[in-house]
Parts: structure tokens; C-alpha cells; sequence
């Protein structure tokens, strides 16, 4: 193969870099706060709507949108393709990133914070949360455990314990990457199971049985989209080659990942009759209609034709279209669809908590940057290098 | 060698994983206690006083209120039980009239219904909140992490929270008085203090007999229903009324307990971790069998 990850040799302080870092300080700020007088100063939420965007968001899409992770390791290292492996090195280091920040994200958002190890010795196997708390426990470790190889390449030498490591993981790296996949599927899939005991308070279009079916499917469908976004992000600008021999096979096979999605999807709203409140001009109705026009069906449709899997451009709106389809679709099943019975006003984020999320988002990118920087993650050629 | 192996230990993990498969994903059984502590509340009766708000006030040790409790005028906006209110009176014009042609208000008392399958215990996370055998649905503080889970997944949207407390925020909702109820002839502080006895408390089972009674004997005044014999799978606080329950602020709710579905999801996949075990099997089996190929394909 020709693919060979080194780090990225470009000028890491730039006009983007100090914007990630005043979004960062910009949530720091609001942390203090939140540690100082409480939630209540820096979010709406209140006895009605005890979910915000800090779960919708953060946690709900962040888990999604870090499916890039399993989803790559699954073809390339279990299905043996290891044309892939050029891309599985960024979705690794981009699904490290975004579970550390989900589990930050939750310990901000429980009030809580300094209890976060209770459910490992108070279990309560009846909650979902409970397993998706467990699971993600786990897969954080396990996800910067499949990057120490990584990280050796580069510290070995510095660090003995990283270089021990190393050899000692080199015979037992397949536990850690097929475990990976299997708490990949359980929790997934079970981050759609919270809300279906609260059937009455969760709008109809959204509100099925099968909830945690349509999550898991939908974690498979935004695996490789999200590589082709980040990856296409992280090649242009830090101006490499784009990657596209391998970008393009993934999204072939999107196809078939979005297409279950969307026959799963849809197969249920019609099963169900919840279709008949679609066209209400109601705010969830649009939201809905946004969620599986824009976000499923029409870049699946975009999918089928070889041109657009073909152009770095077309390809990369596409995929961004799946990505921001699966986010709203998280956002929606948390806080849009989310009747409270007794709520004189609705939920609508604070400041603060949009400022969290927001920092929260910068500072994965902020650290992607510097991880890419120092170490050997990406393989895509500087342009100028003519291959 | 090392790859040959690896295809091995996945072929006898799916084997030994099939073989195993649990037969015990039976239907859902409901955990509710056989014979809890109820309280029935006759709307008829009620005179919106609000000594039952005073009392469980008092019994709480909860913070002093804004406005006391004798005056009524709070009655104009409709409430919420909160992180220092457990109970709450709300004042509803159904469109009854009373002798004099004028519109007669229904007062409804608004507190924890204490679920015989409580959503809220399903759902916590590390079983902070448990239904005991006497009806309650207790809060242990030393186990809650503040996830609120238990808010999101209740269907009366009861517990509250403290989301003014930085580090150390609580749960907060009616504890049905566990510690006074517990004790013989113990009474929760709102039942004890009804001075038009519209708060009963006693076994649920008796309650509902009585409530039936009363609306057999009155079948003119009684609506024909009581709220919470069948709500949810049925709840600890039961209402009867003379007006339609839907007018004066309660819900239209299933039949169907609300942890039946997630419990039976629960459990039928993840007993004995059979299917994670299963798939890490099968997914072992495969990456052996992809990696043999590579091998002779190198060779």
C-alpha cells in the first residue's frame, strides 16, 4: 500500500487555530459560572424540560457523528480491506476526540459532576442509560488505547511505557478493535432506548418502538460521510491531496448504509400513521421534513449518481447533508419532539449553553490540529509532491 | 500462527455464544407491590385551604414560602410542585355551577402519584429511586448523580430540581412522608391535617373499593372513573371527581406501565450479554477468516 501517515508539516498558529482558542476561553468562562451559582445561571433548563442541547447535542450527536470511528475499523481491520486503513488513523483520532467530549460533556450537564463514577458500583440494569454510561466508559479507553500505537510511533523513543505498550498491544489489538465495534452497536443503538419510556411526552413522528433500530442504522449510515466531511476538511485546509481513491468507495457504500436507513425510517412513520400530522405547518413537522428530505432522502438520491461520488465538491455537500441530517435528527428526538405536558413556555437554549457546545466543537477541532500536527495521523500527500 | 488462532477463538466464541442464547426473553413482568399505601383524593370534597400544602411544608422541613400559606390569592395562577414545594393546590372553572348560578371551582391537589411501575425507578441510572413495598417511590440522594433521567422520563413531569446548587443539587419531589408512613399508624402530613377529610389514606386495594363505593352511592355527583386505578398500570395516589379529570389539569395517560417496552428491550438483548458476546464472536470469526485469506495471499 502506499498510504504512509507522518504529521503534518504546516504552521500551527493561524487565523483558525485563534478562533478555535477564543471559543474555547469563551466556554471556560461559562464553566466557571456553572460551577459558581449553579445550571440555572448558564442554561434554560428547568423541572420541565430537564434536556437541553448539552444532551441533544453534545452528547447525542457527538456519540453519532463519532461513528466514523467503528465504522472504518470495521471495514479496514475485520473485513481485512486495508485499501481503507488510510482513512481509519483521522476517524480514530476524531472518535477519541469526540467521546472524550461527549463524557465531558455529560459531567458538565449532571448536576452532579464530582458522582460520575456511581453507576459503575450502583447498577441499575433496567436503564438504558445506565448501559450507554457503561459502554461509553469503556470505548473511551478502548478508542485511546487503539491509538497508542500512534502516539509511539512518534514518543516511543521518549517514553519507554509508550514504546512497552506498543509491543505489548501488538498481539492484542484485534480484542480491542472488534470490542470497539460490539460497544459501538450496543450503545448506539441504546442512546436511542432512553426516550422510549417516556412515550406520551415525545412527539409522534418520532416516537417508536423501534427507536433504537433507526439510531444504530443511522450511526452505520453517518460513519462514512463523516469521514468524507472531516477528511475533506482536514486535506483542504492544510492543503493535501484530497483523498478522493479512497473517499469515493466509501460513499458506494453509503448508499446501501443510507438506504436501509431511510426504508427503516420511513417503512415506520407509514406503518404507524404518524405521517397523517406531516404536513401541519407545525415546527416539528418542518423540522421532521427537514430531518428526512434534506438530511436522508435527497443526498442518498445524490449518492446514486457516479459523477457526484466522483467530485471532491459534490461529494463533500452531500456528505455534510447526511451529517447535518443525522445531527438534526438527534436534536430532534431529544429536545425538538420533547412535549412537556405542563410547560407554559417552550425550551429555547441560553446563551451559555449554545457558548459550551460551541467551545466544546472548537476545541475538538483545536486538538485534532495539534494532533495531526505532532503526530503520524494523516496519509493524504501535500499537493505540491506530485505522487 | 498468530492469525490461524485468532480465526479459532472466534469460531468456538460464536459456537459456544449460539449455544447460549438465552430462552428467558419471556414478557415483561410488572414489580409493583402487592398490597402499597395509597391515599384517595375526593375532588368533591376539597376546599382549596391549602393546610395540606402547610402541613407537608412543616413535615419537610422545607423552606419558608414567598407568600403564607392562608393566603389564597396564590389560587389565580395555575402551579407546579418545585425543589421546595412537594405538593400544590390548583383552582380550575370547570363550568360547574353552584346553587347560586355562579361557576363552582374544582381544587385539585398536585403531588408525586407514587407509580406502582414508576417510570422514573426504570429509567435512573445507578437506582437512586425505588418503589417500596409500602407504595412509596423513595429518592436516596447518596446514589443520584443529577443525570435527570427521572425527570425526562416521568409522565406527571413531578420531579424537580435544584438547579441552583452548583455541586451539590438534589431530586426533589413528595416522598409520600416514607418516614411517618412507615411507622404504625403513621399518616403523610397532608392526610393528617385534611380538615374536610378529601385526602384518605390506607391500602390501595381498599381505597379503590372505597372510591368505587362512593361513586355507587352518588352515581349523579361521581364522574364514573378513578384516576389512577389504570393510569400508567396504575398509581399509589388515586382521584375520583365531579367533573370531567381531563377539565382540571389531568392527562389522558396509557393503560400500559411505562417501563414495559425499554425493560423488555433491556433484557431481551442484553441478558447475560448474549448479543454483545455473540457479535464479538461472529465479527472474531470473521476478521480471522479475512486475515487467514491475507495470509496465504502474502505466502
Amino acid at each position: 500500500m502506499t498510504h504512509k501517515p507522518t504529521p503534518v508539516d504546516r504552521p500551527f498558529w493561524t487565523p483558525g487555530t485563534l478562533v478555535m482558542l477564543a471559543l474555547m476561553i469563551a466556554a471556560a468562562v461559562t464553566l466557571v459560572i456553572r460551577y459558581t451559582y449553579g445550571l440555572s445561571a448558564v442554561s434554560n433548563l428547568n423541572n420541565h424540560y430537564p434536556w437541553g442541547i448539552w444532551i441533544g447535542l453534545d452528547v447525542a450527536s457527538g456519540v453519532a457523528l463519532a461513528a466514523g470511528g467503528f465504522t472504518t475499523a470495521f471495514l479496514a481491520h475485520i473485513m481485512g480491506r486495508h485499501y481503507y486503513e488510510a482513512v481509519t488513523r483521522p476517524a480514530l483520532l476524531t472518535a477519541a476526540l469526540g467521546y472524550t467530549f461527549v463524557a465531558l460533556a455529560v459531567s458538565i450537564d449532571i448536576g452532579r459532576t464530582w458522582a460520575i463514577w456511581k453507576p459503575v458500583f450502583y447498577q441499575n440494569h433496567n436503564s438504558a442509560l445506565f448501559e450507554v454510561a457503561m459502554c461509553v466508559m469503556v470505548y473511551v479507553t478502548v478508542l485511546w488505547i487503539e491509538f497508542i500505537p500512534v502516539l509511539a510511533e512518534r514518543l516511543g523513543k521518549k517514553i519507554p511505557l509508550l514504546a512497552f505498550l506498543d509491543r505489548t498491544l501488538d498481539k492484542t489489538m484485534w480484542v480491542f478493535i472488534i470490542l470497539g465495534v460490539v460497544l459501538s452497536c450496543m450503545h448506539q443503538s441504546s442512546l436511542g432506548t432512553l426516550l422510549v419510556i417516556a412515550p406520551t411526552k415525545v412527539s409522534p413522528l418520532w416516537y417508536t418502538p423501534f427507536l433504537p433500530l433507526l439510531f444504530l442504522t443511522s450511526a452505520f449510515a453517518v460513519g462514512y460521510p463523516m469521514v468524507v466531511v472531516e477528511t475533506t476538511i482536514a486535506t483542504s485546509s492544510l492543503k493535501l491531496e484530497s483523498e478522493m481513491n479512497v473517499l469515493t468507495p466509501l460513499s458506494k457504500i453509503t448508499v446501501l448504509l443510507l438506504g436501509i436507513y431511510m426504508v427503516l425510517k420511513i417503512g415506520d412513520l407509514v406503518l404507524r400513521g404518524a405521517y397523517v400530522t406531516l404536513l401541519d405547518g407545525s415546527a416539528q413537522s418542518t423540522a421532521f421534513l427537514v430531518e428526512v428530505g434534506l438530511g436522508v432522502v435527497i443526498p442518498w438520491i445524490m449518492l446514486l449518481f457516479k459523477a457526484v461520488r466522483q467530485s471532491r465538491r459534490l461529494l463533500f455537500t452531500t456528505a455534510l447533508m447526511i451529517v447535518l441530517g443525522v445531527m438534526l435528527n438527534r436534536f430532534n428526538v431529544f429536545v425538538v419532539s420533547f412535549k412537556a405536558p405542563y410547560a407554559t413556555h417552550p425550551y429555547y437554549p441560553a446563551i451559555g449553553e449554545i457558548l459550551v457546545t460551541v467551545g466544546a466543537v472548537a476545541t475538538i477541532f483545536f486538538l485534532y490540529r495539534v494532533f495531526v500536527t505532532h503526530f503520524p495521523v494523516l496519509s493524504a500527500q501535500r499537493q505540491e509532491v506530485s505522487r | 500462527m498468530k492469525l490461524t488462532r485468532r480465526g479459532f477463538l472466534g469460531a468456538v466464541g460464536a459456537a459456544g455464544v449460539a449455544a447460549a442464547a438465552p430462552n428467558n426473553a419471556q414478557a415483561w413482568q410488572s414489580k409493583a407491590p402487592p398490597d402499597p399505601y395509597g391515599c384517595l383524593v375526593d375532588l368533591t370534597r376539597c376546599i382549596g385551604c391549602r393546610k395540606c400544602e402547610q402541613a407537608c411544608n412543616e413535615v419537610n422541613r422545607l423552606p419558608e414560602p414567598a407568600v403564607r400559606f392562608d393566603d389564597l390569592t396564590v389560587l389565580d395562577a395555575k402551579r407546579r410542585p418545585d425543589h421546595d414545594t412537594f405538593t400544590v393546590i390548583n383552582r380550575y372553572y370547570p363550568g360547574r355551577l353552584d346553587d347560586r348560578a355562579k361557576p363552582a371551582p374544582t381544587f385539585v391537589k398536585v403531588q408525586c402519584m407514587h407509580c406502582q411501575d414508576p417510570a422514573c425507578v426504570s429509567a435512573c441510572i445507578t437506582g437512586a429511586l425505588t418503589k417500596e413495598d409500602n407504595g412509596a417511590v423513595h429518592y436516596d440522594v447518596g446514589k443520584c448523580i443529577g443525570c435527570r433521567y427521572c425527570m425526562a422520563a416521568c409522565p406527571f413531569e413531578i420531579p424537580a430540581y435544584e438547579y441552583h446548587d452548583p455541586i451539590t443539587p438534589r431530586v426533589r419531589k413528595c416522598t409520600f412522608c416514607f418516614e411517618r408512613i412507615s411507622k404504625e399508624g403513621g399518616k403523610p402530613g397532608c392526610a393528617s391535617i385534611c380538615p374536610v377529610e378529601a385526602i384518605t389514606f390506607g391500602r390501595r386495594n381498599e381505597l379503590l373499593l372505597l372510591a368505587k363505593k362512593r361513586i355507587e352511592n352518588d352515581p349523579g355527583k361521581y364522574v364514573d372513573r378513578v384516576y389512577g386505578e389504570k393510569e400508567v398500570g396504575g398509581t399509589s395516589w388515586l382521584y375520583v371527581s365531579n367533573v370531567d379529570f381531563e377539565k382540571v389539569g389531568f392527562q389522558k395517560l396509557p393503560e400500559q406501565p411505562m417501563p414495559g417496552i425499554t425493560e423488555t428491550i433491556q433484557s431481551s438483548l442484553f441478558s447475560y450479554l448474549w448479543s454483545p458476546l455473540a457479535l464479538f464472536g461472529v465479527l472474531g470469526a470473521v476478521m480471522g477468516l479475512t486475515g487467514r485469506k491475507e495470509e496465504n495471499h502474502d505466502a
